[in-house]
């Protein structure tokens, strides 16, 4: 379903001598409709650069994303705009995510009023969004700093579901959340992606947690997929220095 | 031999929207050279108790309860007694370090100023004793790391200078407030052998929601929910036969026991639920639950629950 080939984002600095910082490098990977692969990695090691260049948030280097044989890379502006809503990304900090200045009802309705679902659909939708991620029907006249990091994570959810992606890239949705909210929002993106055959890259710098949501796993280290493999594989029988690092002493509750 | 000893501690803060019950009736000892986790999820009061012991909440505050710290009460204190304490025989390692440490001083002199106040040394006396501290705590090439700005650290550096600060004046008890937050696995594990390390001869209250560190590092856990605590036990006994339901839970939620959330939300600690306070989430609720509010109860092992199920 999605293939990504070659893969490059460099950032320059410096305007007489110019260096370059290999954010992505070179990355090739594909993922199969309906899989999730988990994107592990260091902070810094690329792996948010890599989950925004899929999507063109930012513009890659060089290389192709092919999501089911169009090269996203290829697309302008209007072309963009049409195919966006098939692929969309969750971000690591739920309350950044939202205008803090909109009620959750006018959030959840933004990306429907885009799709130009009809007014009198929308109240309904939103409804029914809310029902989906598990949000109670008086969570829709309150703003986001009343609700808590757990519940925006799950208006966030509400919006990505209103535009009905084929591929989500979620970049360590739960990294802000305790435990006990992690584990709820955990089982909730597992269950969506059961009931409406989403296909994730997940990133996480949380080995247990990528182990729990993915088919596969890759390695992410300097900017380089330096492994990649089925989750058993890369936990009992891990073939790079790094990914050895990663899962040898990782701590056992 | 107890160092630190709380007594129905309760800290307030007056809000527009109400009191918020912050800590409300905490009893908590920490014994010489024991290292005492406190978990618990967001919210729960825990950064302000440990904020308390350094007498580091502002003055509009309703505190009640003692703080003793070899038999003296650090919340009868003058001023200038508690600055003498604070950051001396008792060290804090603040929440996230970028934004602990001043970004316009160099971290040198960040840590200089916690010696020259405490231990009286002249600057180029400080300035020789910080280079051995950033030593210590194995910054690489000391030398030049001394005159580094913040930013110019990694967030595992970063950590370490709060380490090294911490330790700057000696202290006999560290409060550290979520050392491990925010930190890759592998440099997550590199600071909690170093905490571990620098800890061995003092005492530590260490703050986490990150349960894998806490088992790692300390010798017992006190679990904490909406201002009060529910749980106190050895980590080997907590970790292996969790009492309370909310303990039980919170283990349950980690992705390597199998990701079972605990029902609902935390309550807020202005209006906490009456009875027992976890009683609206929990899966073994009774009748009693919803209209006593439980006691903590020693049991014979050591280990004290607040639960009517151990009533």
């Amino acid at each position: 379903m999605l293939e990504v080939k070659g893969l490059s984002k460099y950032f320059s600095s410096g305007i007489l001598r110019k260096r370059y910082t290999k954010a992505v490098d070179d990355v090739n990977f594909s993922i199969k409709r309906g899989e999730t692969l988990g994107l592990v990695g260091e902070s810094g090691c690329g792996k948010t650069t890599l989950g925004r260049s899929i999507l063109r948030l930012i513009e890659p280097t060089a290389g192709k994303v092919l999501f089911d044989g169009i090269d996203i890379l290829k697309l302008n502006k209007k072309e963009l705009r049409t195919f966006r809503p098939r692929m969309q990304m969750i971000f690591q900090d739920p309350d950044a995510s939202l205008n803090p200045r909109m009620k959750i009802r006018e959030s959840i309705a933004e990306p429907l009023k885009l799709q130009r679902v009809e007014k009198c659909e929308i109240e309904g939708k939103v409804q029914e969004l809310m029902e989906k991620v598990g949000l109670s029907p008086e969570h829709a006249n309150r703003y986001p700093h009343q609700l808590s990091g757990g519940q925006n994570q799950r208006v966030v959810l509400a919006r990505v579901l209103a535009l009905n992606p084929d591929f989500i890239v979620a970049d360590e949705p739960t990294s802000a959340l305790d435990v006990s909210v992690q584990a709820q929002i955990l089982n909730l993106i597992q269950d969506l992606k059961r009931e409406l055959n989403l296909t994730l890259l997940f990133i996480s710098h949380d080995l247990e947690v990528v182990r729990y949501m993915s088919d596969r796993i890759a390695v992410m280290y300097g900017g380089k997929i330096v492994e990649m493999g089925d989750v058993e594989d890369i936990f009992n029988n891990a073939k790079h220095p790094y990914t050895k690092l990663l899962v040898s002493g990782k701590e056992v509750v | 031999m107890n160092l630190l000893k709380i007594k129905a501690l309760r800290v307030y803060f007056p809000t527009d929207d109400g009191i918020v019950k912050a800590v409300d009736g905490v009893d908590l000892n920490i014994k010489r050279e024991e290292i005492l986790g406190l978990i618990g999820e967001t919210g729960c009061g825990k950064t302000v108790l440990g904020m308390s012991i350094m007498r580091l909440i502002q003055s509009t505050t309703l505190t009640d309860g003692e703080i003793i710290y070899k038999d003296r009460d650090l919340l009868s204190l003058s001023d200038d007694e508690m600055r003498k304490i604070r950051g001396g025989e008792i060290a804090m390692i603040l929440q996230n370090p970028m934004t602990s440490l001043n970004p316009v001083i160099r971290v040198g002199e960040q840590i200089a100023e916690t010696i020259r106040l405490h231990q009286g040394l002249d600057k180029k006396a400080a300035r020789k004793r910080v280079i051995e501290m950033l030593r210590d705590v194995r910054i690489p090439d000391p030398e030049k790391s001394v005159d580094s700005y913040p930013h110019q650290l990694s967030g595992g550096m970063q950590e370490r200078v709060m380490i090294a600060m911490a330790l700057a004046s000696d202290p006999e008890l560290i409060i550290a407030d979520e050392p491990t937050k925010g930190l890759d696995v592998t440099v997550k594990r590199e600071i909690i052998r170093l905490m571990k390390e620098v800890t061995a001869k003092r005492s530590m209250l260490f703050i986490t929601h990150d349960l894998g560190a806490a088992a790692e590092i300390c010798d017992n856990i006190a679990v904490m929910y909406a201002g009060e605590l529910l749980e106190h036990a050895s980590v080997d006994s907590i970790f292996s036969e969790p009492l309370h339901p909310y303990s039980e839970g919170l283990l349950n939620s980690l992705p390597e026991r199998g990701l079972k959330p605990i029902r609902g939300i935390s309550p807020s600690l202005i209006d906490t639920p009456q009875g027992c306070r976890f009683h609206p989430r929990c899966d073994y609720a009774m009748e009693i639950c919803r209209e006593k509010h439980p006691e903590m109860v020693k049991l014979e092992d050591g280990r004290a629950v607040r639960c009517f199920l151990y009533a």
